[in-house]
């Protein structure tokens, strides 16, 4: 009896649930209205099988319940009932089906009017191509893969020269244009899912997956890896951003080729050196950097992290929160550097110095502190040596009172909040691993224990000598 | 069915004498059974804890500092491995298959003894294998239960290293020990039945193993040869399924191989393993229901050929695992068909499970109570598989936590529904006593009720568009704060339910140790099973002769006759009939 209502009452409690839960597919996107309108049929006729199965069932446990007064009737079986509910089955699967069939003819016929951009998946970023000038974008392989050339673009091909390169996790997309986003993975699978345009296709290592569709509203959107690509899985995300077609253009037009990312003058590091001497005030003659005055060591920094972070000062990406009053510092001081040219010598002295450790100030165990660094070693390697394919800096002989700060800022979110900050906002979700004072003491603790030596490349290849001995 | 004469001596039987021989060596159907049952139960214990893990760092992100991003993936991954094969398919093929096909067909033994005894060891050497890997450096495979290369075999996932190796040896020593012991069932279910006992006079519960058996000697294969490739792949640098890689920034020596390639072997094995589950519940279900509604199944024929035909097509649908996989999205169209068409027999089974109810004369003891529970949490999970099956509606919901919903609403809660309505029904025939009653219904409603309050609003969480695998969601813009608290809710939902098992550990050790006897065939059942001279059945199971089976399974409330059941092994003269009373063929 009891079994008979509480059936019942799941039944209605379902539908109950169904019609008044929040949670609920986000409003759509894109053009791919059938998706929906398929799921909404499908919630039709499965609910009704839903309702009447289970409201039958409940019907027959009352009225068929032990009562030791009836017996069981004998009946073997009934052709003719079981030919009706596998017909009307039949009928049920097909008024399904049918509009979901329709609606994925649509999805493997690309418009030709589609526009091709590259979406590029590497563990745990995300990167953009759009063809240039010619309308075609170049080849492109994993063997092509250099420090120079982190996408794998083919140097030789004339068609990839012009391409534009999205060096970053914002894609711009105009709204009501179908595009044809090509995906392409250059290590494991990946997966390109955006939830309001009810699009998800894997990135496959040694081929171009494709998937196309038109965004049909302006806004901004997030792009996730849905399927599981490593320890950082979870990190990799992008935004797509829907804007009319000329903010669009704008957008695009200002977007490196491929053949410019190419160029690389050798610097002048002479010139660097004399554009430093504004820096060394703060952060030392030999950049070991200075506790006093809140500059960090950038000795044994790479010129590419150092140059991300001073375009993130300049635009308001780091050091822009109010409480970071060294972080606002350091703003003023980036925008005084804004020639390219200069930048590059600057940057290239900066990274010649040789590596100092700083000096350590704040207690902890670096014996539990290895634990704690577990999951950073990924990125910034097992001896904190930094990855630059990873864009993961390089931490061993920071200060640790700079590494507490600038943890205690990605948990606040005072850094790497920002939209633009796809690499910050992936420090903001791995900093959850560390929770708690003492743990993030022993972090630094250990951090410190990692030994530093020689200019950035000479504490790269010591790194990785070391990291080859320690395997069998 | 040729050997009969030589099957009704017991003197060629290899009867044991010492301790050893009789529970440890032993080659007796019945005690394998049991070896196997007790060890797949322990590890869908350590299972369960690794999902309560698993659901505290989803519900309370940031709470628990042994929760690393490593660990939560670990966690995911030795929970679905474990639960499918080293739960699932040990203990419904291994442990049920193998106490019930000897007893159900009337045989003495499975026809290779020795073999099932092996397969059994093997199989508890497949289990050390594989919880070794949680003491090697780097832990366990946290690839996810796919363990799709070539993340796992790379860097940057945890156990890429021992732990995917343990991973894939422990599977190939599984599978040598499925191959052992299911060429047994199949090999004694179609050589060695009894006098009378026809195909169609078989209980479903034979035929669903039958098929399911089937199916896993043909699709094991395709995961023995992946696991074989992977670990070439791996360990001698092949390149089945590694294309050209840079891998961290280090280029890899592999070039040409296909990762799709391993999808298509993973699924053509992964698809059919749940039907490997699915059919023996369904079988087993079929007999719970008809016994404890006093009521033959109804539509026993139509019965058979949709087991039949579910594990035909089980075979076909593989690829609707990978509709975004970036296999030629062309299969779509004939994945999505094949799918939906197995809605059809899989429909024909509920119908006939509510039919077979229908006026009956329903016994609501506790395995009829995890028998209705299972009709309600099967057409949920079937009805939601429509969903994902249609090619187009899986473009959002994949990868989501609607996937995660619909296969534990599926082939989680409702075989473990049968599971326990199993336990609960033999547990007088292989014990000799009954599991308390009340213990028993406590179980069964924190587990029903408990399990739908956690997969019903998962299913939401998934329209929405929260991904699965996450080790925490962090700031998105759809995702609304009130999700993060229906994770919290569906977490300690998680915890109780894991609670509630523990009545049901507690009901097994305090029945073996205090419960009292239960009389010989507490649920008046009709099968053979229940007619062994000696309950619980001797060695050799049947005495002196072999039965003969004149009848059916199903004649329960046979019209005029005295009792509400008439045993497969009575003749037709032998039915008591009442004064008056009508006599009627079988049911066939």
């Amino acid at each position: 009896m009891v079994i008979a209502l509480i059936i019942l009452g799941l039944v209605i409690i379902t539908v109950l649930f169904h019609l008044y839960s929040p949670w609920w597919l986000t409003p759509i996107a894109s053009n791919w209205g059938a998706i929906d309108t398929t799921i909404e049929i499908s919630f039709w006729i499965t609910g009704l099988v839903f309702i009447a199965v289970n409201c039958f069932l409940a019907w027959v446990v009352w009225r068929y319940k032990h009562t030791g007064k009836h017996q069981a009737h004998y009946e073997p079986e009934s052709k003719k009932l079981e030919l009706w509910l596998t017909g009307l089955t039949a009928i049920g699967v097909i008024a399904m089906l049918t509009p979901g069939l329709i609606a994925w003819a649509k999805v493997v016929n690309v418009p030709s009017e589609a526009t091709n951009v590259e979406a590029i998946g590497q563990q745990w970023q995300w990167t953009f191509r759009f063809p240039g000038a010619d309308g075609e974008l170049g080849g492109a392989d994993a063997r092509f893969v250099t420090a120079t050339n982190p996408y794998g673009i083919d140097p030789e091909d004339p068609k990839g020269q012009d391409d534009l390169i999205v060096n970053s996790h914002q894609l711009h997309l105009p709204v009501g244009k179908p595009v044809k986003m090509l995906l392409r993975s250059n290590d494991v699978l990946h997966n390109f899912a955006v939830p309001q345009f009810r699009v998800k296709m894997d990135l496959v290592p040694g081929t171009v997956t494709y998937q196309w569709f038109e965004p049909s509203r302006v806004g901004t959107f997030d792009i996730l890896c849905e399927e599981l690509c490593g320890v950082a899985h979870f990190t990799m995300r992008a935004q797509v951003i829907i804007e009319e077609e000329d903010a669009y253009l704008q957008w695009l037009n200002s977007q490196p080729t491929f053949a410019q990312t190419q160029r690389n003058p050798a610097p002048d590091l002479v010139a660097g050196k004399q554009l430093y001497s504004t820096c060394a005030a703060c952060h030392g003659i030999n950049g070991g950097g200075l506790a006093a005055m809140q500059a960090p060591n950038l000795s044994g920094l790479a010129a590419w992290y150092m140059d991300r972070q001073l375009r993130y000062y300049r635009e308001g990406v780091r050091g822009a929160h109010p409480a970071d009053s060294s972080g606002q510092q350091m703003a003023a001081m980036a925008k005084s550097v804004p020639k390219a040219d200069d930048l590059h010598n600057l940057l290239a002295y900066v990274e010649s110095l040789p590596s100092v450790a700083a000096t350590s100030t704040l207690g902890g165990d670096p014996a539990r502190g290895a634990q704690v660094y577990q999951p950073c070693v990924v990125c910034h390697g097992a001896n904190g040596q930094g990855t630059a394919a990873l864009q993961a800096p390089q931490l061993a002989g920071q200060a640790d009172w700079y590494l507490y700060t600038q943890l205690k800022y990605f948990s606040m979110g005072w850094r790497g909040k920002h939209p633009k900050d796809q690499y910050g906002s992936q420090m903001r979700l791995m900093t959850s691993t560390i929770q708690g004072p003492q743990r993030l003491q022993d972090l630094l603790a250990y951090i410190a224990t990692l030994p530093v030596s020689g200019s950035h490349q000479e504490q790269l290849a010591r790194a990785t000598i070391a990291e080859g001995t320690q395997q069998p | 069915m040729t050997h009969i004469a030589i099957a009704d001596q017991t003197a060629h039987l290899h009867h044991p004498k010492t301790f050893i021989g009789k529970y440890i060596w032993s080659q007796d159907h019945k005690v394998i059974a049991i070896q196997y049952s007790v060890t797949a139960i322990f590890v869908g214990l350590i299972a369960l804890l690794l999902s309560v893990l698993m659901r505290l760092q989803l519900g309370f992100p940031g709470q628990f500092n042994f929760i690393s991003p490593d660990a939560y993936l670990q966690f995911v991954t030795m929970h679905g491995m474990i639960m499918v094969i080293y739960l699932l398919t040990a203990l419904l093929l291994g442990g049920f298959g193998n106490y019930l096909i000897p007893l159900m067909v009337g045989t003495r033994d499975m026809v290779f003894p020795y073999l099932n005894m092996l397969s059994y060891w093997f199989y508890l050497v497949s289990v050390i294998v594989l919880m070794s890997s949680f003491f090697v450096t780097g832990g366990p495979t946290g690839a996810g239960w796919t363990l799709y290369p070539p993340q796992s075999i790379l860097a940057g996932t945890p156990g890429s290293g021992s732990g995917i190796v343990l991973m894939l040896l422990s599977l190939a020593i599984f599978i040598v020990a499925f191959t052992m012991g299911g060429l047994n069932y199949v090999t004694t279910i179609f050589q060695a039945r009894t006098r009378g006992m026809t195909l169609m006079r078989m209980p479903l519960t034979i035929w669903g193993i039958l098929t399911a058996t089937i199916l896993g000697l043909l699709a094991f294969p395709a995961l023995l040869v992946s696991a074989i490739m992977m670990l070439f792949d791996a360990l001698l640098g092949t390149s089945f399924f590694m294309p050209a890689i840079v891998s961290l920034g280090e280029p890899l020596n592999h070039e040409g191989g296909s990762p799709i390639l391993f999808q298509h072997l993973f699924w053509f094995f992964g698809h059919p393993e749940v039907y490997i589950v699915a059919l023996p519940a369904f079988g087993m279900v079929s007999d719970v229901l008809s016994v404890h509604a006093r009521k033959n199944i109804f539509g026993y024929r139509m019965m058979v050929w949709a087991i039949v035909v579910i594990g035909g097509l089980s075979f076909v649908v593989w690829a609707h695992h990978m509709y975004v996989s970036g296999m030629n999205p062309y299969f779509g169209f004939f994945f999505a068909t094949t799918t939906l068409i197995i809605a059809v027999p899989t429909a024909i089974k509920v119908y006939n499970w509510v039919l077979t109810l229908w006026l009956g004369n329903i016994h609501l003891t506790v395995p009829m109570l995890f028998a209705i529970g299972f009709i309600f949490t099967f057409t949920h999970g079937g009805l939601s598989g429509l969903f994902l099956g249609n090619v187009v509606v899986d473009l959002p919901l994949s990868d989501t936590f609607f996937v995660v919903a619909h296969f534990h609403m599926v082939m989680g809660v409702s075989p473990i529904m049968v599971l326990f309505a199993a336990l609960y029904h033999w547990f007088p025939l292989v014990s000799g006593k009954q599991l308390h009653t009340g213990l028993g219904k406590l179980h069964f409603w924190g587990t029903f009720l408990g399990t739908y309050a956690i997969y019903l609003p998962m299913h939401y969480l998934g329209f929405l568009g929260v991904p699965r695998r996450y080790y925490a969601l962090g700031d998105t813009s759809f995702i609304p704060e009130s999700a993060h608290v229906l994770n919290e809710d569906i977490t300690i939902a998680a915890i109780i339910v894991a609670l509630f098992q523990l009545v049901f550990v507690v009901n097994v050790i305090w029945t073996l140790r205090s419960g009292p006897r239960s009389v010989r065939n507490p649920w008046g059942v009709a099968s053979l099973e229940w007619h062994t001279p000696d309950v619980p059945p001797a060695h050799g199971n049947w005495g002196d002769a072999l039965p003969t089976v004149h009848r059916w399974a199903y004649d329960y409330s046979v019209p005029g006759a005295k009792h509400d059941f008439i045993p497969q092994h009575v003749a037709e003269e032998n039915v008591e009939y009442e004064a008056g009373g009508r006599r009627v063929g079988e049911g066939e």
